[in-house]
């Protein structure tokens, strides 16, 4: 795929998408964009704004060079996720914008509760940033695949959901989130995934980018799954004759209801694909929206009811039936429906 | 008196309220009538004054001590007291920062108050010009029961590495909570000695002496010039204090009084008043009276109670 420029495959250009970079973490994203914005912040402010939390993973979560930059706007806390976050929520307090982290098994996993009254009821300008989520996690195994993290934190009241797809959209929402004042979660994943969005490719909170139009169905991904979807998209073209709408849904709180619906009443079939159980997290607000606005035959790509297990990302993805090969054979089958 | 005061609002909001909880409050009513009217430096008209104290008050279920000194000192109208836990009312059954200008947090779920403390704690020290600039304090109301949860000793723990000087912790050591005896139900043992072993500075008070509560909230005022350590105050109060019934008994926890038993409170509230009293009233500013006042005194015109012909004799 490497080899094929993006407009031979149908995707728009002015998403300015480019596949010939080497695979990047979505992690790194962030942890260099938080880097410029405390060099951007510092200088534009008289006392400092930006602030890194964590919960001893710092080399993990990529907030080491932060660290080392800004050393009197780093906080660690120790493992401690409630601490974490409710510090957090006292730092937001002084008017600064906190940006903490740590595993998304264990934060939002071991303090949603303090999440919900310290950061979203109270309103507080805090960014969570969950990291190593999804089975894409791999040798750990199922108790550091956070799978449910998307489903707790979109019932939040304030809270808004971005899910970015490649290194360069996590910069750019790392961004994005600071200048966006109130609660956010950040999903990031651990291991290296296929570049495919640049410095130009648009990125605003809530407005899913529409990288190919199709007419027969429409695949809506969210996170690095977003390059299964461009590679299944491109398969179903060639071996089937299926045209297909590829959208990638980084915000999947607040969800971009008009592109969604639109693409639903046009290609009249959805699939959804994600690293996340399917019942709460991408495929169910997709499920929820269309079903009361316009009903439309749904396929959830994603874990059904089950945790992971260690393995190697790769083998994870077709073991759980996560990748392009089985994205294709479902929507052949939909197609037919 | 004032903390009189305070008690009498505070029953007479949870009897309106018809909900809520009492004894915690009432035993608490001193130190917050300290902190609100003597050691604090706050603006009820600038409450976003950055270079106010802050008061998170951690555990949210005692606040209708919060907002009655909040209402005393002027934050808002008193008679919006009788709002406490009502459809519509800015006095939610537990603080709700956005809804009331003043509040500094949202609790009610225990154990979460001194960890966001000790963030804003944190950013005071961290952002100080100099060492010696004065910076402003953070002083924490947390529940002897509440210490149950992880969460409030993971911030003890932060608390105490990152030095935060300017960070007091009074703890609220009546020794009840739901279930019964603290110490029953999860022993705590001798705070003062725990807090020191995690790297705290700590003393033990009365907590409804007002000559030590005083003392020690002057002397925890000016505590990060003499140490780096954050301090505790273990504050021995009885919940329940000041109404004779309720005083040591668990049972009254989490509920609120009934009109009979309201109205025996407050009597037992004005005779302590009008003994400490001498001719307080006739001195200060008379916003200060409790919130029922002015419709009692019609209802006293006519049937003379005791109590009324007591007061007039002063």
């Amino acid at each position: 795929m490497r080899a094929i420029s993006p407009q031979k495959l149908g995707l728009k250009k002015k998403m300015y998408l480019n596949f010939t970079r080497d695979p990047k973490a979505t992690r790194s994203g962030f942890g260099d964009a938080l880097v410029t914005l405390g060099k951007k912040y510092n200088a534009k402010n008289k006392s400092p704004k930006i602030y890194a939390v964590c919960a001893d993973l710092t080399g993990s979560v990529k907030m080491d060079k932060f660290q080392k930059a800004f050393p009197k706007q780093f906080v660690q806390v120790g493992v401690a996720e409630q601490n974490l976050v409710t510090v957090g929520s006292g730092i937001a307090a002084m008017g600064k914008i906190p940006f903490v982290s740590s595993y998304a098994a264990f934060m939002p996993g071991r303090c949603w509760e303090q999440i919900r009254t310290t950061i979203c009821y109270n309103n507080q300008n805090v960014k969570l940033i969950g990291a190593h989520a999804g089975i894409s996690v791999g040798p750990d195994g199922a108790t550091h695949q956070a799978l449910e993290d998307i489903a707790t934190m979109r019932s939040l009241p304030n809270m808004v959901v971005v899910v970015p797809s490649d290194y360069e959209q996590t910069k750019a929402a790392t961004k994005a989130i600071a200048r966006y004042k109130g609660p956010v979660y950040l999903r990031l994943t651990r291991s290296a995934t296929p570049q495919f969005t640049t410095s130009k490719t648009p990125f605003i909170i809530g407005k899913a980018n529409v990288l190919k139009q199709g007419k027969d169905i429409t695949l809506i991904a969210a996170g690095p799954l977003v390059f299964e979807a461009i590679k299944a998209a491109a398969i179903l073209k060639l071996k089937h004759n299926i045209s297909a709408t590829v959208i990638d849904c980084h915000t999947i709180k607040p969800l971009d209801k008009n592109t969604i619906i639109s693409a639903a009443k046009k290609t009249k079939r959805i699939i959804t694909i994600e690293e996340h159980q399917i019942t709460g997290g991408l495929g169910g607000a997709v499920a929820e929206l269309l079903s009361e606005n316009h009903p439309t035959l749904i396929k959830r790509i994603g874990v059904n009811d089950h945790y992971g297990e260690s393995g190697e990302p790769q083998e994870l993805l077709t073991k759980f039936k996560l990748d392009a090969k089985n994205i294709v054979k479902e929507a052949v089958k939909l197609c037919k429906r | 008196m004032m903390a009189d005061i305070v008690r009498e609002d505070i029953i007479t909001s949870l009897l309106h309220a018809k909900s809520g909880h009492s004894a915690g409050p009432l035993g608490m009513a001193d130190i917050m009538t300290a902190l609100y009217f003597n050691i604090l430096k706050h603006n009820p008209k600038k409450p976003k004054d950055p270079k106010r104290d802050r008061f998170i008050l951690s555990n949210g279920h005692t606040c209708p001590v919060l907002y009655s000194v909040m209402a005393n000192a002027g934050y808002f109208p008193k008679k919006e007291l009788l709002t406490l836990r009502k459809l519509g009312s800015r006095l939610q059954g537990h603080p709700h920062r956005t809804s009331l200008p003043g509040l500094e947090t949202t609790s009610g779920p225990l154990g979460s108050g001194l960890s966001q403390a000790a963030g804003m704690a944190l950013v005071m020290q961290r952002e100080k010009k100099s060492k010696s600039s004065s910076i402003p304090k953070v002083f924490v109301y947390a529940g002897d029961g509440e210490q149950n949860e992880g969460n409030h000793w993971e911030a003890v723990m932060f608390a105490a590495k990152e030095k935060l000087s300017n960070l007091i912790c009074i703890t609220d050591r009546n020794f009840i909570q739901i279930d019964g005896n603290t110490e029953d139900v999860m022993p705590l043992g001798n705070l003062e000695n725990r807090y020191k072993a995690f790297g705290w500075d700590a003393v033990t008070i009365i907590g409804n002496d007002m000559k030590q509560i005083l003392a020690s909230l002057n002397k925890a005022y000016v505590h990060h010039k003499k140490s780096s350590k954050p301090l505790a105050i273990i504050a021995l109060t009885v919940p329940g204090k000041g109404v004779d019934f309720m005083e040591n008994d668990h049972t009254w926890h989490g509920k609120a009084p009934k009109k009979g038993e309201a109205k025996l409170a407050i009597e037992e509230l004005h005779e302590h008043e009008a003994m400490l009293r001498g001719n307080w009233y006739n001195t200060h500013n008379k916003k200060n009276k409790p919130i029922h006042t002015h419709k009692k005194r019609k209802i006293k015109n006519n049937k003379k109670t005791k109590l009324n012909s007591k007061r007039s004799k002063k």
